[in-house]
């Protein structure tokens, strides 16, 4: 019975401690308060992101930042950003302006902090021949510094965001859902890294973390999101969140911003005023596969 | 028994070794992650998804004893049962294992865990494939446990006792297989896998596989550890084997021509794997040969009614399926990619290690098995 309260009250003792620590230096408290072997740990035992209570979510924040400080030595945010109440967000791509320069492809993969080994990009663009559609006819590896190329057209793909997406039907343990806001996203630290949500996506939107990311400290975006783009550990999949740690909070996507001629149209769907309705009222539209009943918040369209 | 203890200790020993290389590859993509295996994102499953395909239909083939000895009753039929069982058992551990293999993140297997974790069940065909498997191991577990306690309490169990759960287990037979070409037909991603005819073509090609198994294990324990041999039961798998088999090459013959009459995308990965720069052409083939050569023999009753013949059938079966079901099936899913893209996949020495160990764990497993439930043939007879 004392002992029980002597450990209390020590334990007590050490939380205070821990928390005067927290006052004076938050940074410094932030790497030393807990080991790398106490964040490990928690993080194995960690519930899921939508059964966590805000107190726990706020916990496993910092133990994010935590670890980019020791591996990295960077200061990052981890943030989560709620969904905006009224939005649900859209892409429209116009394949007129689309040059396939790929500056979207390697703004993604920067933003993102994603692999750099050059096999994790979220971006495909596919170089067609003019006069076919057939995926299967695309170049998947065609040389960005002579674009474009005559008899061309380019066709970029990422995550479409269904809103009846496969990948999420398919997981077996809901590590992977879809947000209030429409975006597809995935709990990295639920992932079993079964892969069979990629084996579902009918657009290959899905990377595997076949290894630990190379990612060099230097390079590293330090505003992140726990659904988005923080760093991710190996054995666990990945995609495109339409840039979740900026558009939820009024930017755009990093694929859009980046792209010179502005093929990429990004906005929310449920405004009727809004750049993507007045898109998919004016224009000839398509979307991929919709056959497979996907619906995808992701449109093609052409100037003419 | 063994014909000497030296032979047996030996048997065990080399799997204790392949176990041994199997667990130090497995530290390796531990430590490494799957980066050292074959795959990528284009073929994002391989050897160790075909594995655990192949060994869910092996599991499920135990009905083939089970429907004759529990339903037709054919009491010679009935004595064998228990092996039966006992080789689901082994068959659905190393499916479990295999998938566990092939998990990026293992520690956390416990989010599957109903309550605990958070099983995304019905809605997923891979959380259904994991409940149901574990539910036919459980249950058959359970029945060998209390069919193994009855003999050694000499109390015999009456069938009409147990009888409702000879009825599930059967059902969970035929299901895990249903449920395993569920998680492939149903999705429309993969087109190659797209078919309705998934189903039934495992489970046929899963009795043809099942029978021959049982056959070749039958005679390993008749010459290992003096099991008697039934005539009864000998031309029953043979049979099952036939019929099986031919069932299996009409169903592969009707998929063929969907596959050829038009080209769609649903051909294309069969034109890949059949016809084009695919690694498994010349298994594949080889595979497709075997079985029609197989059946072609079996089908001729002399040669059926032959030991020797139906020997060499089964080996020449197992192998076969192996093939055509294993990485035949899955790798070409892959082929090409939904956005067309085509990438090859061949096994990397850790993959291959890993399956190896997986393999002996299972035999092991089994002999240990075996032991426990052969009668020794009584020295008088």
């Amino acid at each position: 019975m004392s002992d029980h309260s002597t450990s209390r009250r020590k334990l007590l003792q050490g939380l205070g401690l821990a928390a005067t620590a927290l006052l004076a230096d938050p940074v410094q408290a932030l790497s030393e308060a807990e080991g790398p072997l106490d964040d490990a740990l928690q993080t194995l035992l960690q519930n899921h992101y939508q059964r966590m209570s805000k107190e726990e979510v706020l916990q496993a924040l910092a133990r994010i930042e935590r670890r980019a400080l020791r591996e990295h030595g960077v200061t990052l945010q981890c943030r989560d950003t709620p969904p905006i109440p009224g939005v649900t967000f859209a892409f429209a791509l116009n394949l007129s302006k689309c040059k396939g320069g790929r500056q979207c492809v390697a703004a993604c993969v920067g933003e993102n902090n994603g692999n750099r080994d050059g096999t994790t990009e979220n971006i495909r663009v596919l170089a067609m021949p003019h006069g076919e559609r057939d995926l299967a006819k695309g170049d998947h590896y065609y040389h960005p510094q002579t674009t474009p190329q005559p008899g061309t057209w380019y066709l970029p793909i990422q995550c479409q965001q269904c809103e009846d997406p496969p990948c999420v039907q398919a997981c077996p343990v809901e590590a992977t859902w879809r947000e209030a806001d429409g975006i597809v996203v995935i709990d990295y630290d639920w992932c079993i890294g079964c892969r069979y949500c990629a084996v579902a996506c009918p657009y290959w939107a899905r990377r595997f973390n076949w290894k630990k990311p190379e990612l060099p400290s230097e390079k590293i975006t330090t505003e992140t999101h726990y659904l988005g783009n923080r760093p991710r550990s190996a054995g666990v999949m990945e995609k495109c969140t339409f840039c979740i740690q900026r558009t939820r909070k009024a930017l755009f996507p990093a694929c859009q911003e980046a792209c010179p001629t502005g093929a990429r149209i990004f906005g929310n769907l449920l405004d009727p005023e809004g750049e993507i309705r007045y898109i998919l009222e004016n224009k000839t539209i398509f979307r991929l596969k919709e056959e497979l009943s996907t619906q995808p918040k992701f449109w093609y369209f052409t100037d003419v | 028994m063994f014909n000497s203890r030296l032979s047996y200790w030996i048997w065990i020993a080399g799997l204790l070794l392949a176990i041994a290389f199997g667990v130090e590859a497995y530290a390796q993509q531990w430590q490494r992650g799957l980066a050292v295996t074959g795959m990528t994102d284009q073929v994002l499953w391989g050897l160790y998804i075909g594995n655990f395909v192949f060994l869910v239909g092996l599991a499920a083939s135990a009905v083939v004893l089970v429907i004759p000895a529990y339903w037709l009753q054919w009491d010679e039929v009935r004595q064998t049962t228990l092996l039966g069982e006992c080789m689901a058992i082994v068959a659905v551990s190393m499916s479990l294992l295999f998938v566990f293999v092939d998990l990026g993140q293992p520690v956390r297997i416990w989010h599957a865990l109903p309550f605990l974790g958070r099983l995304n069940f019905p809605v997923s065909i891979l959380a259904w494939d994991m409940v149901i498997l574990t539910l036919y191991l459980l249950l058959n577990v359970g029945l060998v446990v209390y069919l193994l306690w009855g003999r050694y309490t000499g109390q015999p169990r009456l069938v009409r006792r147990y009888f409702f759960w000879i009825v599930v287990a059967t059902l969970l037979g035929i299901g895990i297989h249903t449920v395993t070409a569920f998680m492939l037909s149903g999705l429309p991603a993969r087109p190659f896998w797209h078919s309705a005819l998934m189903a039934p073509r495992f489970i046929a090609s899963a009795f043809a596989s099942g029978a021959a198994v049982l056959f070749l294990m039958f005679w390993v324990l008749e010459k290992t550890m003096g099991l008697q041999r039934s005539g009864q039961v000998i031309s029953l798998l043979t049979g099952i084997m036939t019929l099986a088999l031919l069932i299996h090459l009409f169903l592969l013959g009707a998929e063929w021509f969907v596959l050829l009459y038009r080209p769609t995308d649903h051909g294309e990965s069969g034109r890949i794997l059949y016809w084009g720069h695919s690694a498994l052409k010349l298994a594949v083939w080889s595979a497709i040969a075997a079985e029609v050569m197989v059946a072609i023999v079996l089908i001729i009753r002399p040669l059926r009614h032959h030991f020797g013949v139906v020997w060499v059938a089964s080996l020449l079966i197992v192998g076969a399926v192996l093939i055509e079901k294993g990485m035949g099936l899955i790798v070409p899913g892959f082929q090409p990619t939904p956005l067309g893209e085509y990438v090859n996949y061949l096994p990397t020495t850790v993959e291959i290690r890993v399956t190896v160990g997986i393999w002996a764990f299972g035999l092991l497993f089994f002999t240990l098995l075996a032991r426990l439930v052969v009668k020794r043939r009584e020295p008088s007879q």
